[in-house]
């Protein structure tokens, strides 16, 4: 049997299958963000070991590790979908790229904002000119860079190369962000942020933090599959699709969920 | 060539640019923007003169005094090569402490001690709950566990950050 690849690379056929999506990402997220919280709030120490330990504000690392991961996490592949539209010239690609930036600078934000909230009470200060903090300010930069860019350019196919181009240029910050941490020769990488890995997390703290993480992920599949089926209804608006959808939703006068049925294209259930 | 082969080319090429940018921005942080100088660097004179700088390591054990104001401190910072005396006015953040890791800005004076501005106290790597800590503290010391324990070592790991 031969897998047709390319099918949800259409519009029309990738708008009903994220629609029912959503309401399956949205549950999950949902679920893992409670229990994860639940068990960073209440089933870890009140503080960390040690001569001089953190406080109870440690426990801010259950929101602070996972958005600072999917803020890096998101720009790849907002770089990825630019370059994939690039290259095969595929309009969903770069929607799918316009849907995921919004969240990925929500992440960043907070990252940033947790990171102050955090950095107050254990460094001292809120903000300070370290290497990780401010090349994650710049990764903000390029999500808001990115996103004006589009906004500014009203042909929408023009806007979307323009805006690819800057997503992959960006993509120099990533390895930045991590090796501001992580460089090879930890005499060269001087930062108020310490290096850490798993193995100096204890198993209480990693998994409501892993946890919480695969909710932030899930979370955002549901918000950009949301904003991509936004996207695409304004941008294929003149499209036989979906004027017969349109009409097929106003003829079906009881039914709410008109969206995912009678789409010409086909609903593609079980085709996952 | 295809346009497509084209345009893939056209964004490897971008790629592989952005990588090289990467790396040469990545080896100039490295090389020019320290954000701290270690007490070695500041003894042999890398640090910058008559100018703000920060100097991180660690507070040396048994060297935290306050002077007659009530609000002035004074503390040597060392990477257990060479020692730095810091004196410092102000409030000293919750993690400061004897053995803890911290970061100084401010000047250096005249008479070799480095006037702070401000003083941040970084946190060490491990996140263990205070019994696990403990524990390994306690095998540490005993000899017992010698490499599963690098959290237990805070004062030799963070003189390498």
């Amino acid at each position: 049997m031969k897998i047709n690849w390319f099918k949800y690379a259409s519009p029309a056929s990738f708008y009903p299958l994220a629609g029912q999506l959503v309401p399956k990402f949205a549950a999950v997220a949902a679920v893992l963000v409670l229990i994860g919280l639940y068990v960073g709030f209440f089933h870890t120490a009140d503080q960390l070991g040690g001569s001089n330990p953190q406080k109870e504000y440690y426990r801010i690392i259950f929101v602070h590790v996972p958005t600072a991961w999917m803020s890096m996490w998101l720009y790849l592949v907002l770089a990825g979908w630019s370059a994939i539209g690039l290259v095969f010239n595929t309009r969903l690609s770069f929607m799918m790229a316009n849907a995921v930036a919004p969240t990925g600078a929500i992440f960043t934000f907070l990252a940033l904002w947790t990171g102050a909230l955090w950095g107050r009470p254990s460094w001292g200060t809120y903000w300070d000119w370290d290497p990780r903090l401010t090349s994650e300010l710049i990764l903000f930069f390029l999500y808001i860079g990115y996103m004006a860019l589009h906004s500014a350019i009203d042909d929408s196919r023009r806007a979307d190369r323009a805006a690819a181009l800057l997503a992959i240029v960006g993509v120099v910050m990533l390895p930045i962000i991590y090796w501001s941490i992580n460089c090879p020769d930890p005499n060269n990488c001087a930062a108020l942020h310490q290096r850490s890995d798993p193995g100096s997390i204890h198993a209480s703290i990693l998994i409501p933090m892993l946890l919480i993480t695969l909710g932030f992920w899930s979370y955002s599949f549901a918000t950009a599959f949301m904003r991509l089926r936004d996207i695409i209804l304004t941008r294929e608006a003149d499209s036989a699709w979906v004027r017969d959808m349109l009409l097929e939703a106003r003829a079906d006068t009881g039914g709410g969920s008109g969206t995912s049925s009678g789409v010409p294209a086909g609903a593609g259930r079980g085709a996952v | 060539m295809k346009a497509r082969q084209k345009r893939l080319v056209f964004v490897g090429i971008a790629v592989l640019g952005v990588g090289v940018a990467a790396s040469m921005a990545l080896s100039a942080l490295q090389s020019n923007i320290a954000y701290f100088f270690s007490p070695s660097q500041v003894h042999a004179g890398e640090h910058p003169a008559d100018a703000v700088f920060r100097v991180g390591g660690l507070v040396v054990t048994d060297t935290l005094r306050r002077e007659g104001d009530g609000l002035t401190v004074r503390f040597d910072v060392t990477d257990n090569a060479k020692i730095v005396p810091v004196s410092y006015t102000g409030i000293l953040p919750d993690l400061f402490g004897e053995g803890q890791g911290v970061v100084a800005r401010g000047r250096i004076g005249t008479d070799g001690v480095f006037y702070a501005e401000d003083v941040l106290a970084k946190h060490d790597e491990s996140y263990m709950p205070p019994e696990v800590q403990d524990t390994l503290h306690t095998a540490h010391a005993d000899g017992v566990v010698e490499t599963a324990a690098p959290s237990a070592k805070p004062a030799t790991m963070t003189v390498t950050q």
